[in-house]
């Protein structure tokens, strides 16, 4: 039916010189790979855990951006979703998830709490997750619409594209 | 028919209360601090089952400084009853009621650490919201309300 296949083999059996070589920049290639393979660990403490539990479920389905299974370890996760409020008395459990997760690593602050504290300002509540742990991408919203959080993986799949991929870190 | 337990109730305090009347359907008295025990004991006495709530008012320009309140509520009669007493900022105590309600322990727990006051016969009184390190007393008007007590470090940046 379809005469327009390219054959991966030439006749008799002998290769056909096709995809057998490509080339790219080292950075590129690691960051397309790590972009397309977030492992999330959501760090869910309020009610924002309703908009992250709707973009995980199908009608928005983030797995379109590799980023849909959700990891409940730190040590297999490579994204840190902090999904509501985080109060003073959170946040070294918030540290120690952080610090127990490998490189590489991202910071999402999911909506306006995760971000800024929110509404609240006051003796409990940590005024912005950025205090604690260095935030990549954050998003807005009192819940953000599940629109707005592709948009924040996008935009965090984008940073993570254009990001030097070193072989080697500090680390080793 | 709640008039008749209120009624009931208010024939038995004695010397316990300055004041008992009915508000909003719900009998407001106004104890002595060291009536609150004897009185809530006859309250549990006389049907009052349930304990709803222990909790706090701070009236800065006042003295005595604080108001310790209790609800209780009648399992069998439906109604309520809250007991009020007044306490100074110089020895905020009153009596614990965990021998005669159980799940007084947690709620005079938070009461203790959001505005410091504290309950003669309650032995773990342990912050429960709060942290341990936490210096003050969040609830009360004289504490700012920004003022925050972080237990991590922040990043710099961020002071």
């Amino acid at each position: 039916m379809n005469d327009k296949v390219i054959p991966i083999q030439a006749a008799g059996g002998q290769p056909s010189g096709a995809f057998e070589y490509i080339s790219t920049k080292k950075d590129e290639l690691v960051g397309w790979a790590r972009k397309f393979s977030l492992f999330p660990y959501p760090f869910v403490t309020a009610c924002c855990a309703m908009e992250f539990m709707a973009v995980s479920s199908t009608p928005y389905d983030t797995d379109r951006f590799g980023a849909a299974l959700p990891r409940f370890s730190p040590r297999q996760s490579d994204l840190l979703m902090v999904v509501g409020t985080i109060n003073h008395k959170q946040a070294p459990i918030l540290l120690k998830v952080y610090e127990q997760m490998c490189e590489p690593k991202w910071v999402m602050a999911f909506g306006a709490c995760a971000t800024s504290g929110g509404f609240y300002q006051n003796y409990a509540t940590l005024l912005g997750v950025d205090r604690i742990v260095p935030v990549d991408v954050y998003i807005p919203g009192c819940p953000p619409r599940p629109e707005m959080v592709i948009d924040g993986i996008m935009k965090l799949q984008d940073k993570i594209a254009r990001e030097r991929h070193p072989i080697l870190t500090k680390e080793f | 028919m709640s008039d008749a337990v209120f009624d009931r109730v208010r024939s038995g305090l004695g010397d316990l209360a300055q004041d008992a009347a009915v508000s909003h359907g719900v009998l407001v008295i106004d104890a002595t601090p060291a009536g609150v025990l004897p009185l809530v004991r006859g309250l549990k006495a006389s049907g009052f089952d349930m304990f709803l709530d222990v909790t706090a008012v701070d009236w800065p320009a006042q003295a005595p400084r604080f108001e310790v309140v209790w609800h209780f509520y009648s399992t069998t009669h439906k109604v309520r009853v809250r007991v009020k007493t007044r306490v100074a900022e110089q020895q905020p105590e009153v009596d614990s009621l965990v021998a005669l309600y159980g799940s007084a322990a947690f709620m005079e727990r938070e009461c203790h650490e959001m505005y410091g006051i504290r309950f003669r016969g309650n032995d773990d009184l342990r912050p429960l919201l709060l942290y341990e390190g936490f210096v003050g007393f969040p609830l009360r008007k004289d504490y700012a309300k920004e003022q925050e007590q972080p237990l991590v470090p922040y990043r710099e940046g961020f002071q």
